[in-house]
């Protein structure tokens, strides 16, 4: 078994969303994540708030980030067990992040620790 | 040592019966705990066998007094003082004891026996002692580097006063394989030579995890066991949860996380009088009547749960507690089933069980509806699981009769227990009718 993050890209980090409709996603988030872990494939996961984000650039230039001429974000990620990438992708499938128009989940397989690959 | 054991079991059996309805009941099981447990702390872990054997004869010397000359005025003190004659006597005459326990004494009886005078062992039965003492066994006997079930085993001999015939009646085994998986603990525990006592201050939390796991799977070994010792079953509830509250009233040990465990166990043993009918047949939740769920119980689960929200540790035992909080509500509201799927989205998380992703399904279809529970369902493939089947049998009720039927057919061939295989049973021939 493997194990895949599943790392949620947004289109446009710098929409606000009404509270309710926060609300159903964090619902829908949570059910989606319960399902995962109901079938012992859930391995953890996070938010990443966009409150203080910073981007550090080349040659240490910091700005508040990470919006800049790019408004794609990274909002969270979750890493999950999964025989294949294809089982992987099937459980990001079911994200309530593709709901919104442009959002991605990009799946990458996570290298397992000592197995002599770089 | 056996014997003993049988002979105790029968001795406080016949006082139960004839000379003494004035005993408390249970009092030669609790006093054995204290006993054993203050003479395994003084003689070290090596001896659990002799600290069983003295306790045992104890109450064998009751059983060779009382019923003729009367309970005596303070039973508990007169047991308290043979115990007390017969370590002393039994440190006088063995001599590894001489070689070995004597000088340890010795070292801990401050300077007084300069003189080279054997030392009076300090027996103390004190309140204070047997509750530290009964502590430290705890700890002792919950040991990382034992077996879970040879835990519950020795729990149940030492630490709740359990006969080797009970333990067998309550785990549907035989004397023999009990006595094997004592023995194999004792040596066990005899080999990793650890002092009994209380683990250091950092290490209790970790210690106190396996502990917890091994008072919850006592609890359930009583509440799920399959005997039908319905009091014994009982029985070991209670004990379970008398353990769990001796590590609340101490300081060290009372951690959110156990009074969690403990609000766990008040809210489920509140329907001990709603879960079987007058032929001891099982009430499934659904049926129960609520008029019957013990209050008391349920206020005080309530109270242990609000002192497990102090502080920021989440346990697994807080999930299942809320989650049991909830079902202490019998009326279904959208509310209550929302809370409860997303206790288990959380408890899955933490602590993945079979049985918590059942759970969460049939809260899923409380919840969010029928349809997308029987996709989650089909997703867990737990096909060797008969609850598996039955859930997805309730999920088919009312769409799909033949489904339903299939579902519950394999459910029943899949079945481990009569009280399964008759639950089910009992669901295909109403649907039959």
């Amino acid at each position: 078994m493997d194990e895949y993050i599943l790392i949620f890209r947004h289109e446009d980090g710098t929409k606000v969303a009404s509270p309710e409709q926060i609300q159903v996603w964090m619902k829908q988030t949570m059910d989606w994540i319960g399902g995962i872990a109901a079938q012992n494939k859930f391995s953890h996961g996070n938010g990443l708030p966009f409150d203080g984000a910073k981007v550090v650039h080349h040659k240490g230039i910091v700005t508040n980030g990470p919006f800049g001429e790019i408004k794609e974000t990274i909002g969270g990620y979750i890493v999950v067990k999964a025989e294949s990438v294809d089982e992987a992708v099937e459980f990001a499938k079911g994200s309530p992040v593709l709901q919104g128009d442009g959002n991605t989940v990009e799946v990458r397989k996570i290298m397992k620790g000592g197995d002599g690959v770089h | 040592m056996e014997s003993t054991n049988t002979t105790q079991g029968n001795a406080a059996q016949s006082l139960r019966t004839s000379a003494s309805e004035a005993l408390i009941p249970h009092l030669f099981r609790m006093e054995f705990t204290k006993i054993a447990a203050v003479l395994c702390k003084l003689f070290g872990i090596d001896h659990i066998e002799v600290a069983e054997d003295i306790a045992g004869e104890t109450f064998l010397a009751a059983l060779e007094t009382w019923p003729y000359k009367g309970v005596p005025p303070n039973p508990t003190a007169w047991l308290y003082a043979i115990a007390k004659n017969k370590t002393k006597n039994y440190l006088h005459r063995n001599q590894i004891y001489t070689g070995k326990v004597m000088p340890r004494l010795k070292q801990e009886s401050n300077e007084q026996s300069l003189t080279g005078e054997p030392v009076e062992p300090e027996i103390d039965l004190s309140e204070k002692n047997i509750t530290d003492s009964q502590l430290q066994m705890l700890f002792a006997v919950c040991h990382p580097t034992l077996p879970t079930e040879a835990q519950i085993c020795l729990a149940l001999r030492i630490l709740c006063g359990f006969g080797i015939d009970e333990i067998a009646n309550a785990f549907l085994s035989n004397k023999e394989t009990i006595n094997k998986r004592l023995f194999r603990a004792k040596e066990k525990l005899r080999s990793e030579r650890k002092p009994i006592g209380f683990p250091p201050a950092a290490e209790i939390g970790q210690r106190l995890e396996t502990v917890l796991l091994t008072l919850y799977l006592l609890y359930n070994e009583g509440y799920y066991s399959e005997s039908q010792d319905a009091v014994l079953r009982e029985d070991l509830c209670q004990e379970a949860m008398r353990l769990t509250y001796q590590l609340i009233q101490n300081e060290s040990t009372n951690r959110p996380e156990v009074n969690a465990l403990f609000s766990l166990m008040c809210f489920h043993a509140s329907r001990f009088p709603a879960r079987k009918d007058e032929n001891g047949e099982i009430v499934l939740y659904a049926d129960q009547d609520e008029a019957l769920w013990d209050q008391t119980l349920i206020a005080k689960g309530a109270y242990h749960l609000h002192q497990a929200s102090q502080g920021n540790t989440l346990s697994k035992y807080h999930l299942e507690a809320s989650i049991a909080w909830w079902h202490t509500i019998k009326t279904d509201s959208k509310e209550k089933w929302e809370n409860i799927l997303q206790l288990y989205n959380r408890l899955l998380q933490i602590a993945y069980s079979p049985i918590a992703a059942l759970n969460r399904t049939y809260a899923l279809s409380k919840a969010n509806g029928k349809q997308e529970a029987i996709v989650a369902a089909e997703q867990l493939k737990l096909t060797d699981n008969p609850y598996y089947y039955t859930l997805l049998g309730e999920l088919y009720r009312d769409i799909d009769k033949g489904k339903v039927l299939s579902h519950l057919k394999t459910a029943l061939t899949l079945a481990r227990t009569k009280t399964d295989r008759k639950l089910i049973q009992r669901k295909l021939d109403s649907l039959e009718k």
